[in-house]
């Protein structure tokens, strides 16, 4: 039985079925319909209406990126912006999308620096500016065993790492995310040593996929998706993609990631997405794509490097069992 | 002087605990069929789950509850507060058979014997079976007032098991706070039973 999760019961077409370049445009004809229904309003709506939620965020124009973005449906925008991991605002899922909006996300400057010739300090407006926004369709599986589909707006996290011309001794790049206990409630909690601290080797952090993020659904990101600015790799577990992020290093050894740090055992420092790793307490076999897999629906097969199967060759000779 | 209500007040209080005892499940169900949960799974699966251990925890507090206030009409909610914390926990189990496996009952077990977290909560689960299969007055009878309360203390190993099933759970986030939270509350709740007991002890040796 298939149980179409269409709140306004009308069967809008979404921009994967329409040709790659009417893809941006549909996506926003879509969107514009959604918030059209959503003023007439059933209870649901009124929930996705509520200020959190709501996608009257700054709109952000960006290329779409289609070689990069996958067909599948979208998921809702309630649900993107809505069930959220960000411990720095809460543990549950809808802490964040509630706390989130004592961020102050401007002003905002990112530190890059560590094994690089040419150290930077860039704010907000000149991270916008540093190369082309691209819209990228992705999946987001997360370590959890649920998956969303997401159009993030950002461009490869190369551009940025190129500016700061990498010295000869950069095998890894470490991404630390804000931890001010003035604006994130979350900190009081011991659940992990603050800041949170994620890393990748520098082949995974100059992979085109790897994005640095500032948008999704064509809007600034909401602050609990990780405003301003943050991390995407699709092909690992959601947690590798550190959110409100304001310091990059570029190191010569691997840098201690928050939950390795936590519960090495059931977080590893790769964290490649892998149907085949079953975490400690749970299988990866499978995943609860949020929006569609309900209860007669079975979940969706999780796929190797979440169908990303580009990125292989990093990992070629590799004990992915070992390193998982 | 300690509350005492009638049978026909009992009755009345005993309506108001069911219907409130059944607010969570229609939460779960409603909060599934009108799409506000994003994840109805992991809702259903976690509420359950949860809310068969509260029930566990209340079941556990009625004795000393009435020992400690006088109010011997407790013992008369018992029973039913007993049957949601199976009601709950079996909602917990066919959630994990259902969306974890499908109904593939050999993928289960599999599942069940290479993870002691879920190891733990099941035998509490089959635990609770023969607790909820002897609770009519008929089993009280036919297996005798004293071996049926030897039975029924198997809640006394339930409780830690359900509370040491959900402290994995949580550990693997080092959130602790609930955990520690309930096991206060059952070790409170059990210490109090062999406090009395070995003050009884006492009693009767110095008799």
């Amino acid at each position: 039985m298939l149980f179409k999760r269409n709140p306004n019961g009308i069967d809008l077409p979404y921009p994967s079925e329409i040709t790659p370049q009417a893809i941006y445009e549909g996506r926003r004809d879509f969107i514009a319909r959604m918030a059209a229904t959503a003023a007439v309003g059933s209870g649901i709506w009124h929930m996705a209406n509520r200020e959190a939620f709501a996608q009257d965020g700054q709109k952000l124009a960006a290329r779409a990126n289609v070689a990069l973005s996958t067909d599948e449906k979208l998921t809702p925008f309630k649900d993107a912006a809505g069930y959220n991991n960000f411990y720095e605002f809460g543990l549950d899922k809808g802490d964040p999308a509630e706390n989130a909006g004592s961020l102050r996300t401007r002003p905002w400057t990112v530190r890059i620096e560590g094994e690089v010739k040419k150290p930077l300090t860039l704010d907000i407006d000149s991270l916008l500016k540093l190369a082309p926004l691209e819209e990228r369709i992705y999946r987001l599986r997360c370590v959890e065993g649920w998956s969303m589909v997401i159009p993030w707006t950002g461009y490869s996290l190369s551009n940025l790492l190129k500016a700061v011309e990498p010295t000869g001794n950069a095998k890894f790049v470490e991404f630390t995310t804000l931890a001010d206990s003035k604006q994130m409630p979350g900190l009081r909690s011991g659940v992990l040593d603050w800041p949170y601290v994620e890393g990748l080797r520098m082949d995974e952090a100059m992979h085109p996929l790897t994005t640095l993020t500032m948008g999704m659904y064509g809007q600034v990101l909401p602050n609990q998706n990780g405003a301003p600015v943050r991390l995407i790799v699709p092909w690992k577990y959601g947690f590798k993609s550190a959110k409100s992020i304001v310091r990059i290093r570029l190191l010569s050894s691997q840098p201690r990631t928050a939950w390795n740090v936590s519960a090495p055992r059931e977080y590893g420092f790769y964290s490649n997405v892998n149907p085949n790793v079953p975490h400690p307490r749970w299988s990866q076999a499978s995943e609860r794509r949020i929006g569609e897999t309900g209860l007669f629906q079975p979940k969706k097969k999780t796929l190797m490097f979440n169908g990303y199967d580009q990125v292989a060759s990093l990992y070629s000779g590799m004990d992915l069992k070992r390193y998982y | 002087m300690a509350l005492q209500l009638s049978s026909k007040q009992v009755g009345w209080v005993k309506a108001v605990v069911f219907v409130l005892s059944l607010l969570p499940f229609a939460r779960l169900v409603w909060g599934t069929a009108s799409g506000e949960f994003s994840d109805p799974l992991a809702a259903i699966t976690n509420g359950s789950g949860e809310w068969a251990l509260y029930f566990v925890c209340i079941t556990l507090a009625v004795t000393p509850l009435r020992r400690l206030s006088g109010w011997n009409w407790l013992v008369k909610l018992r029973r039913m507060i007993g049957l949601f914390a199976f009601f709950y926990a079996f909602v917990h189990f066919v959630a994990f058979l259902w969306f974890d496996h499908f109904f593939d009952v050999a993928a289960m077990l599999q599942d069940v014997w290479e993870r002691p977290f879920i190891l733990v909560g099941f035998i509490a689960f089959i635990l609770l079976i023969p607790l909820a299969a002897t609770s009519t007055n008929a089993m009280i009878k036919r297996l005798g007032g004293k071996r049926w309360q030897w039975l029924h203390r198997l809640i006394y190993v339930v409780g830690p098991l359900a509370i040491l099933h959900f402290w994995w759970m949580k550990a693997g986030k080092n959130d602790f706070a609930q955990p520690i939270l309930f096991g206060t509350i059952v070790a409170v709740l059990l210490g109090l039973r062999v406090w009395w007991s070995v003050r009884r002890g006492k009693a009767t040796a110095r008799a």
